[in-house]
């Protein structure tokens, strides 16, 4: 009986996981205070991959806001990125890059995986978050290195 | 003495009227600063300089089209207009036209004489003749400062183009306002942000390899933020020159500008 129970909410989350790998677009997580604690893909984040994301500028291009360690060209609009892996969970982390709207309604960071609530989006945009869910665990995985305030 | 305290209202509820417009502008009149401001000692030099401006071109050109007959009627703008009667219009555009009601900027103004006194083709939006006449006219208003008024038939305009400027859009999800009161003076990647102000177009663009007018440019902001881009003399994009106009209210005019 107490089996039972159990493993029905395993399949309900079986069900929905294999709903968001069909549609493959679809954009959820689910933010547990100031953090989303599981992660969004099953493949752990690459911190390679993840610091070519962050200072490309077809990728994340935080670095039109953001210092970042090793690199020359950057904005001052935003904090260094610097030691945010000592400041901040990968929990942490994983949400202010996904919605940073949640942490602080007006930030200027946009919204890296989200794409509800947005207005007048351009055409070959729409529908698509910034980063992909993996981008996003990679962009993580790499701050999450991130332990030195320089 | 009941005179005296109703009068005593009455200064209290103006008091607090200032205030709140005092306190709508995000940039003090005091805090104003052109968008030339921010650029390198290189392009303000450029700009100041009558001769080298690549700006100047178009000013020419338009000085030349302002006296050339055209249209059914053959007239041409000077027909009608004194050479210094132009002295000032720029800087109080967008307006109401009295004829139609309708919120106009100085092109559309300029497009209106050409189809209603001169019984000419109106010119399109960036057109090599449009940004000419527009540079010429505005050019006459050079060193006065923006005045236009949000009063009347004016106001709706204004609310729409405050609320426009404060919507957060795009994919990058940011409001006009995140960039040009929050963060000017502040770089993005290496681009220094200015207040974003409109006293300097129709504007000669390094990027561009000419001139462009205001929408032009708010268009160029719009892209960057991966946002929806309107037709050029859109209803929503003359709401936000006519609001880009107040929060600049007193700035000198420095038709034709160089940024980069
Ligand atoms: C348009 C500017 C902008 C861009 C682009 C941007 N950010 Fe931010 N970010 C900010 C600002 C401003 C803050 C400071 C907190 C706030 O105002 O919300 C911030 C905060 C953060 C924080 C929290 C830092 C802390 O110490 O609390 C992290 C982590 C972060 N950003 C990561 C990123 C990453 C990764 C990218 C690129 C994928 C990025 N940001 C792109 C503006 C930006
Ligand atoms: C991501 C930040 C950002 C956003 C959002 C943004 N702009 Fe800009 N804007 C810039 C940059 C960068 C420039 C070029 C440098 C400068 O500020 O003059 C610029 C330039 C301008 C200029 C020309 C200023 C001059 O003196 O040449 C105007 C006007 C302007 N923006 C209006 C707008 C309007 C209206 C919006 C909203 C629809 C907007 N901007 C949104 C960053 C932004
Ligand atoms: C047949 C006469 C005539 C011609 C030709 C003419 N205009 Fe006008 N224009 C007027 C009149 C009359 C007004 C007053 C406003 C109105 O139309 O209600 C005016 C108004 C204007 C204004 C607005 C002035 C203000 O104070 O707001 C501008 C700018 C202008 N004209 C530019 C031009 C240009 C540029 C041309 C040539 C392409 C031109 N006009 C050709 C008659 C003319």
């Amino acid at each position: 009986m107490t089996r039972k129970h159990a493993v029905a909410p395993a399949i309900a989350i079986l069900l929905a996981y294999s709903q968001v790998w069909a549609q493959g677009e679809s954009v959820r997580f689910e933010a547990v205070g100031d953090a989303i604690p599981r992660a969004l893909t099953s493949e752990p984040g690459n911190a390679a991959r993840g610091r070519s994301i962050v200072v490309n500028r077809d990728g994340g291009a935080c670095t039109l806001c953001h210092a970042v360690p090793g690199e020359k060209n950057f904005g001052n609009i935003a904090p260094t990125l610097a030691g945010v892996g000592a400041r901040l969970s990968p929990a942490q982390l994983r949400l202010r890059v996904a919605d940073s709207t949640r942490v602080n309604p007006d930030t200027p960071m946009p919204a890296y995986y989200r794409t509800e609530g947005l207005n007048q989006v351009a055409a070959a945009f729409r529908g698509k978050p910034l980063l992909s869910a993996q981008q996003v665990e990679d962009v993580v995985a790499w701050l999450a290195t991130l332990k030195e305030a320089q | 003495m009941r005179r005296a305290r109703a009068r005593l209202a009455l200064a209290a509820a103006a008091l607090a009227a200032g205030v709140v417009l005092a306190q709508e502008r995000a940039i003090p009149p005091g805090e104003l600063k052109s968008g030339s401001v921010f650029l390198g000692s290189d392009l303000r030099a450029l700009q100041n300089d009558d001769f080298a401006n690549p700006g100047m071109l178009w000013v020419e050109r338009g000085e030349r089209l302002w006296s050339e007959l055209a249209g059914k009627k053959t007239l041409a703008c000077a027909s009608c207009h004194k050479d210094t009667s132009m002295r000032g219009v720029a800087a109080s555009y967008p307006k109401i036209d009295k004829a139609s009601g309708k919120l106009v900027n100085l092109e559309d103004r300029i497009n209106l004489c050409r189809t209603g006194r001169m019984d000419a083709e109106p010119l399109r939006y960036e057109s090599e003749e449009l940004l000419a006449l527009t540079a010429y006219v505005a050019r006459q208003s050079l060193g006065l400062p923006i005045a236009t008024r949000i009063d009347g038939a004016a106001r709706a305009h204004f609310e729409a183009g405050r609320a426009a400027y404060h919507l957060r859009r795009g994919q990058m999800n940011l409001s006009c306002a995140h960039c040009h009161d929050a963060q000017w003076g502040k770089r993005l990647l290496s681009e220094t942000i200015s207040q974003g102000h409109p006293n300097a177009y129709p504007a000669y663009r390094m990027e561009w390899q000419t001139i462009g007018s205001l929408q032009r440019r708010i268009r160029a902001c719009l892209s960057g933020i991966r946002a929806e881009m309107l037709p050029y003399g859109s209803p929503e994009y003359l709401d936000l020159e006519l609001y880009l106009a107040w929060r600049a209210q007193g700035l000198p005019i420095e038709t034709p500008g160089v940024r980069r």
